[in-house]
């Protein structure tokens, strides 16, 4: 099978007609599952007050809205593509966590209630301090489905074997589209739910495969890796670093930039932030960490396995002629290990997957708009709810529209490295504002403001002159070439000058810090001290 | 016996809140604090000598470790990034020095997680409790 003629689907002789009716039904069923599981609760509101998930279950919850597509398709890929070069973003993403553990999520359940803005605007002044952060919600959450609705697009394609581009495009299209519709008709309810009966089915199938390609290469991983390299064009140079990434002084540096986006930016994803509310206090926020980090470790070793084995059993010329190219490396080696029913498994698995990602992030973007900067700072505090709620049904649409059409454009991307761009958007606008007005006394407005601006705004601007814009083959707009900053993820400029630049405002500016506001916020992120499960 | 309702939640126009919207949670209500009612002594619980010593112990761990993993990372990547023939060093098959230290990520990602529940539930907790109750009876 690994033969196979160039114009023949990668799926050799199943038929499109039988994979996508194996994956609908799976989905419907999943879906069918995920509705009961959260019509059963009645505290299924994403943003219920006083959470009342348990920590694991909670942890379960927080891998599942972390483990997006990018993690399971993009790293798989890369891994099978590029070898060594892919394994960083599993390292990268896992790293990431202690940063939530040692630093963010106790303080973070402590201090806010809802969102993100809540614990940046805490002792700031309100309205420019939550719009700025609904702002950078909104570019990190497009940025971050743009990945998702390309990841989402390339499985169907794989699935009906479409090839050319505009067939991909129409693909991508409608189910953008039907994911939109699902998150803005009832979605929205019970993420939760969705988030953990998602994880535990791709934990479970990912270590399924895992087990299975052990088993096929003897339990000795070696034997593995040496029939990756055999059927890589690059052979052996795919085992150590550099395939990639090696070529010279410029994409060295541009791997260091990618590494620095991943570990910081995890602690600067609004969607992940949130989860922190969804538990009672904040030790059930500490053993959530906990249960995510060990689940995630367990799943990041396993897509080192699964990387290796698509590229040793499904080879890495037939992964690039496929539709979706890396993206499909995944779902290629369960259709070569289990046929038509493994390969719809994973598909609707990946499906699922990212739908339970969209409604995630959906949500958190267009209820931090509609809140935090449509009543605040439109509305000046006068905001009726219906047109709250209006306005956030109308993000919703806005956001999976733009998702869609930058879907279509970075077709062929691999979505691990799309996300490492939302990563750096992430580690740049919100890392150093929410690490100085936890930690730094003289933190003020104008350092708040200056942090998060100048971080969103150097990182989009990189990202806009970098080589994933335009100039190189594979760009978004391939045919000009506007691009003069080399590194085609920003990470290594732009979040040092998030720090400067929070550092600078504060400084420039004389509106001293209130010491009562410091000490409140001190007292209440480490204690819970007023906070609303503490009544004293 | 300390007071059991919560003081009323404000809303944005700094009303009682009492309705929330099925669709998106409640999201109007997240003005956290309850600015000017008369909560807890945040200055004098701040300036405690119980409180400055838990701070001092917890910010000292944390940040202690965050430039552990931090320093652990930035040398991994470094090597990999700079030291590729290193990294491909064969140690037994093809299993190679850069997998077991990539590998070695995972390990010490693990051990700094378990290190911290374990300093937090014996270090952290049991004091955050003793100031609750400090504050609780002071509120009398």
């Amino acid at each position: 099978m690994i033969t196979l003629a160039q114009e023949g689907s990668p799926l050799g002789d199943s038929s499109p007609a039988v994979n996508i009716t194996v994956f609908a039904a799976l989905i419907v069923l999943t879906l069918f599952v995920t509705y009961r599981a959260s019509s059963r609760s009645d505290t299924s509101d994403y943003f219920a007050a006083g959470g009342t998930f348990s920590g694991a279950q909670n942890g379960i919850a927080l891998s599942g809205d972390f483990l997006s597509a990018a993690s399971f398709l993009g790293i798989a890929g890369a891994i099978a593509v590029h070898g060594y070069d892919g394994f960083l973003y599993s390292i990268g993403f896992l790293v990431a966590w202690l940063v939530n553990l040692l630093l963010v999520a106790e303080r973070l359940r402590n201090t806010g209630r809802f969102t993100m803005g809540d614990v940046l605007s805490f002792r700031m002044r309100q309205r420019p301090v939550r719009a700025a952060a609904a702002i950078s919600t909104l570019f990190i959450t497009i940025v971050y489905m743009i990945a998702q609705m390309a990841g989402a697009g390339d499985i169907v394609a794989l699935l009906l074997n479409v090839r050319s581009s505009s067939g991909q495009a129409l693909v991508i299209t409608v189910v953008g589209v039907v994911m939109v519709l699902y998150v803005l008709i009832g979605g929205m309810k019970g993420t939760t739910w969705v988030q953990i009966i998602k994880a535990a089915m791709l934990l479970l199938s990912v270590s399924l495969i895992t087990l299975f390609l052990l088993g096929k290469f003897g339990f000795n991983l070696s034997t593995l890796m040496e029939r990756a390299a055999d059927n890589n064009p690059l052979g052996e140079r795919v085992l150590a670093p550099g395939a990639q990434y090696g070529e010279n002084a410029v994409t060295k540096l541009d791997f260091i930039s990618l590494s620095m986006a991943l570990v910081f930016g995890v602690a600067g994803l609004p969607h992940v932030l949130m989860r922190f509310y969804t538990v009672p206090n904040s030790r059930e926020a500490r053993r959530s960490v906990v249960w995510a980090t060990w689940l995630m470790s367990g799943f990041y070793l396993c897509t080192l396995v699964i990387g290796f084995g698509a590229a040793a059993l499904v080879g890495v010329e037939t992964i690039r002629n496929a539709p979706g190219e890396e993206n499909s490396a995944a779902a290629l080696l369960a259709h070569e290990i289990g046929g038509t029913v493994l390969l719809g498994v994973i598909s609707a698995v990946a499906f699922a997957t990212i739908l339970a990602v969209v409604a995630g992030l959906t949500l958190t973007a267009s209820a931090s708009f509609a809140h935090d900067f449509y009543a605040n700072v439109v509305r000046g505090g006068r905001a009726d709810p219906e047109s709250e709620v209006r306005v956030a049904r109308i993000t919703a649409l806005v956001i999976g529209g733009v998702a869609i059409i930058g879907g279509i454009l970075v077709n062929g991307q691999n979505i691990a490295f799309l996300v490492g761009l939302a990563f750096a958007i992430a580690a740049s606008a919100n890392l150093s504002t929410l690490l100085f007005t936890l930690f730094w006394k003289r933190f003020n407005t104008t350092g708040t403001l200056w942090g998060m601006y100048g971080g969103l705004g150097s990182c989009l601007l990189l990202m806009l002159f970098s080589p994933v814009v335009s100039g190189e083959p594979d760009s978004i707009a391939p045919s000009v070439d506007f691009s003069f900053f080399p590194l085609s993820n920003p990470g290594l400029v732009s979040i040092p000058i998030s720090f400067l630049c929070g550092i600078i405002g504060t400084f420039l500016h004389r509106d001293s810090a209130d010491r009562k506001d410091f000490a409140e916020i001190e007292v209440r992120s480490l204690t819970g001290i007023g906070s609303r499960d503490v009544v004293l | 016996m300390s007071n059991t309702t919560p003081p009323p939640l404000r809303t944005r126009h700094g009303q009682r809140s009492d309705k929330t919207h099925a669709s998106f949670g409640g999201i109007d209500k997240s003005a956290a604090r309850n600015v000017g009612s008369t909560g807890p002594d945040f200055v004098g619980i701040a300036r405690s000598a119980e409180f400055s010593e838990l701070r001092s112990r917890t910010k000292w761990f944390a940040l202690s470790m965050t430039a552990l993993f931090l320093a652990l990372y930035a040398g991994y990547v470094l090597l990999a990034a700079y030291a590729p023939d290193f990294m491909g060093e064969p140690v037994f098959g093809h299993v190679n020095v850069g997998l077991l230290l990539g590998i070695g990520q995972f390990v010490s990602t693990l051990l700094i997680t378990t290190l911290y529940v374990r300093f937090a539930a014996r270090r952290i907790d049991p004091e955050v409790d003793r100031i609750r109750d400090t504050a609780a009876g002071g509120q009398q």
